[in-house]
């Protein structure tokens, strides 16, 4: 009778939200995993022909999943880089002495709270028009055009507009490490005659690496999954010249109605992702030093 | 000599910063401006403050139903949210054994996941929902909240979870004693100790689902149902070109979130600390 209680009482309180759960993300991905090894245009009543690891084999001809796989690389190695670099920079601005620091703090942040979709708009109208108003009155036209529709250069308006959106939001994680430093150690890093650069490459970083293991964790995931920005950005022209994975997968399934095969990709999508940020996980928690 | 140079690079920091918010800036300026004063010079100040593109930009966007389906989704999702998850956290965080242990795993396995990986099966699960019971999962606000609610509920329970760790469990061992049953013991007694982590939750799952636009881009098609999101994409695809009234269109959208940012800027900042701290 007790036992039966508090049995009742478990599900009472985890299962409204476990069996949401289930249905919502588990079932979803084990259907995908199933849906993988089918040939499907997603109509219910048209048959779902299995073909194996066909639809796997088939992406590795897949010129343009590998275009969409190279851009998301440069894409995510870039941006992963210029963000942590920036927000870094950022954070050991703001966590000064200085009386503007909570000021800036606070503007450099606000990028994130906007939707990439909506930034995405906001950075084309500066790439498409202020960009070439600023290359025709400079007269430096071979840096300053139309960034968003150059084959060439779409791809890096993504990864500064990504940067813009989450430099700011990495300074913050930043901060949080830099303030839980205790005093004594940089005041013992002071007394000893060691200098900024110094306190900061023997000091610092090396206590800062939880802070680092998060912050490439979170940016590794943000950028590798990149979809709004892409979107209303560039829309992956021109000529799918700046089309990440996450785009291609989509446009796979939504608009050339390859759902089957385009559900192969999601799965490799994953387990791309996993383990990549599990390895970054793995081997940045291996140089955190414990006190 | 010193406070002189604290001055100047806090003056520069704040310059910078300026900059760095420089794109909002061109936004709201060249909402006022006409095409050919837009063109004249993008940075300049409008020469008079007119509310055409604003009216323009208002009504072809649709933007007080859109506002209020993206405040209702919100509210809506992250109310239950909170109440869901952390009541299951602190049951899996009280109770030991295998189906705890199980349970809690699965919620954290699948944190990984990509949306893009399951979304096209999501559609389907969704649409034999729709079709084999009463409950109407696409194209409509319960369906949408109920799948927020599966997407927010790993990183809600992760959240609480750690923190019921660290609260002593004597509190809750006392009340026990004196004849409180299980839900009047949470919700009286510990539920408002959880409250930082409520407030952590409540902030990160603002960020997301009011900026979230591809899962109600897939679920929502009537016009009705669209949110912010969703009005201002389907705004540019009809109005490309269109930029000055384009730029009201994403001031407009800015403007509640900056407000908003403003009052609760503390908060906001100390949350989106806070979780990533965790997680």
């Amino acid at each position: 009778m007790q036992k039966r209680k508090k049995w009742l009482w478990f599900a009472l309180f985890t299962m409204p939200v476990f069996l949401i759960f289930l249905s919502v993300v588990v079932v979803p991905f084990l259907l995908g995993i199933y849906y993988s090894f089918f040939d499907w245009d997603g109509l219910s009543l048209n048959a779902k022909i299995f073909v194996g690891f066909q639809n796997y084999v088939d992406t590795f001809s897949d010129k343009k999943f590998w275009a969409a796989s190279l851009n998301t690389i440069i894409f995510t190695m870039l941006s992963v880089l210029l963000i942590n670099i920036l927000g870094f920079a950022f954070a050991n601005f703001v966590t000064g002495k200085l009386r503007a620091r909570n000021l800036s703090r606070a503007m450099l942040f606000m990028p994130y709270l906007i939707g990439g979709l909506i930034l995405g708009y906001i950075w084309k109208f500066i790439f498409e028009d202020g960009l070439s108003a600023l290359g025709e009155a400079t007269g430096l036209t071979n840096i300053f055009f139309d960034w968003v529709n150059s084959p060439d250069m779409a791809l890096y308006a993504l990864i500064i507009v990504a940067t813009w959106q989450m430099a700011g939001y990495i300074m913050i994680i930043y901060i949080t490490g830099i303030q839980s430093i205790p005093e004594e150690f940089l005041e013992a890093a002071r007394v000893d005659g060691a200098g900024y650069w110094q306190t900061m490459f023997k000091v610092k970083m090396p206590l800062l690496m939880p802070s680092f293991t998060v912050c490439l964790f979170m940016t590794l995931a943000n950028c590798f999954k990149m979809y709004d920005i892409n979107l209303s950005l560039t829309g992956g022209g021109p000529a799918s010249a700046s089309e990440l994975v996450a785009m291609n997968i989509y446009n796979e399934i939504f608009s050339k109605s390859n759902f089957g095969y385009g559900q192969a990709k999601a799965i490799l999508f994953f387990f791309v992702i996993a383990a990549v940020t599990m390895m970054q996980v793995y081997m940045t928690k291996k140089r955190e030093v414990t006190l | 000599m010193k406070k002189a140079r604290g001055g100047i690079l806090g003056a520069i920091l704040i310059l910078f910063s300026i900059i760095w918010l420089s794109p909002l800036y061109i936004v709201l300026v060249n909402s006022f401006k006409s095409r050919s004063e837009m063109y004249a010079n993008v940075l300049a100040l409008p020469e008079q403050l007119t509310w055409t593109y604003y009216t323009e930009a208002f009504a072809k966007m649709n933007f007080g139903t859109s506002f209020l389906n993206s405040l209702l989704l919100t509210l809506a999702s992250i109310f239950l949210i909170v109440v869901l998850s952390s009541m299951a956290a602190w049951m899996l965080a009280r109770t030991g054994g295998k189906l705890s242990y199980i349970l809690f795993g699965v919620f954290i396995a699948t944190m990984l996941i990509p949306f893009q990986t399951i979304m096209m099966p999501l559609m389907q699960v969704m649409s034999w929902i729709g079709k084999n019971t009463i409950f109407q999962m696409l194209n409509s606000r319960g369906g949408l909240i109920y799948m927020y609610i599966g997407f927010g509920a790993s990183m809600a329970i992760f959240l609480y979870h750690g923190f019921v760790k660290t609260i002593p469990i004597s509190i809750e061992e006392a009340a026990t004693i004196d004849g409180g049953n299980k839900w009047n013991i949470f919700w009286r007694i510990v539920f408002p100790i959880l409250k930082p982590t409520t407030v952590t939750v409540i902030i990160l799952d603002v960020i997301w689902i009011w900026n979230d636009y591809l899962l109600p881009s897939l679920t929502l098609t009537s016009r009705d149902l669209r949110t912010i999101p969703l009005s201002t994409a389907k705004f540019f695809g009809q109005y490309q070109n269109e930029w000055n009234m384009a730029m009201a269109a994403l001031a407009m959208t800015i403007i509640p979130v900056v407000l908003l940012y403003i009052f609760a800027q503390k908060y906001i900042i100390k949350g989106v600390a806070a979780g990533s701290v965790k997680g």
